[in-house]
């Protein structure tokens, strides 16, 4: 599977469950800033990428959770090298260079994008295959 | 009033399915309310569609929960789908059907019909129930304890009540929460 198929499947999984337009859907958006993603919508897709790819995804696998109220990954409104540690090892699909250069917590949300979504499809393909 | 929004579970296949049915009365103080009359129009007594969407949220949030014997705090965390072609007045019967399309440990998508039973075509002597699809909810459902913030809830299941306990006895299911 090309990423341009992927991107194709991922973008009917985020219009039905962001409710957002196909133009809308471009790699460098932010679910959670530019497609308007909530918590609770992370699962909605989440299901939805393992029925339409047929991989499992574990709890925290696509987007590591509790990062922002843990202090050792955390301190004074910034990411600790730490904290950006251990979202390189566990989101490898991540593009961290924004977040390295400022790491200001606030930013740990943009690093969720479609792109990352495509990453992490192929990846999990890859390793399947 | 309870906010209990189905009357009986007449069927539940374990993680898989669960039917369950809903009476409109025009007992039900709500349906005086919605619509009342105004001057130019008489009462307009329907089952407003939120509480529909209720309905199956409290039947396939049985099933969810049932699927882990009542352990988990399922909560409706978003309406995926909701689309009723028709306004259900007193005297119909409501039918839910909630299947489990995708459960994990962090909860569980469903997918739904609701069914009409309209009196005039429902209790005659001579010819069967004809019930007329009226909906398709399809719902997603989180399990509390396992919120992705990590906020700690009460150790008590405060999401399945008495009512839920007490509709589950009604229906002869059989539960050990």
């Amino acid at each position: 599977m090309t990423r341009d198929e992927i991107l194709d499947t991922i973008r009917e999984i985020l219009v039905d469950a962001l409710a957002v337009d196909d133009d809308e859907v471009t790699p460098s958006a932010t679910l959670i800033g530019d497609l308007g993603a909530e918590s609770i919508d992370i699962l909605d897709i989440t299901f939805k990428l393992e029925q339409e790819f047929g991989f499992k995804i574990a709890q925290g696998e696509l987007f590591p959770e509790g990062i922002t109220q843990d202090p050792d990954y955390v301190q004074d409104g910034k990411v600790t090298a730490r904290g950006l540690e251990m979202l390189k090892e566990r989101g490898p699909h991540f593009d961290m260079a924004a977040l390295e250069a400022d790491p200001s917590v606030e930013n740990v949300r943009k690093i969720f994008t479609v792109e990352a979504l495509i990453n992490f499809c192929e990846q999990k393909l890859q390793a399947a295959a | 009033m309870r906010w209990m929004w189905i009357d009986r579970v007449i069927e539940l296949k374990a993680k898989e399915r669960l039917v369950a049915i809903k009476h409109l009365s025009m007992a039900e103080e709500h349906l005086h309310d919605h619509f009342p009359a105004t001057a130019t129009r008489p009462q307009l007594p329907v089952m407003p569609m939120s509480l529909i969407v209720e309905g199956m949220a409290q039947s396939a949030g049985i099933l969810v929960g049932h699927a882990n014997d009542f352990k988990e705090k399922v909560v409706l965390a978003k309406v995926a789908k909701a689309s009723l072609t028709k306004d259900p007045t007193p005297g119909c019967t409501l039918r839910y059907t909630a299947t489990i399309d995708r459960f994990t440990d962090n909860g569980a998508s469903t997918k739904g019909t609701v069914d009409l039973y309209h009196p005039e075509q429902s209790y005659l002597d001579d010819q069967p129930a004809q019930p007329e699809r009226i909906g398709e909810i399809d719902l997603i459902f989180s399990h509390l304890d396992r919120n992705s913030a990590g906020t700690q809830y009460p150790k008590e299941n405060f999401v399945f009540s008495d009512s839920f306990r007490t509709i589950l006895r009604t229906s002869g299911i059989e539960s050990s929460f």
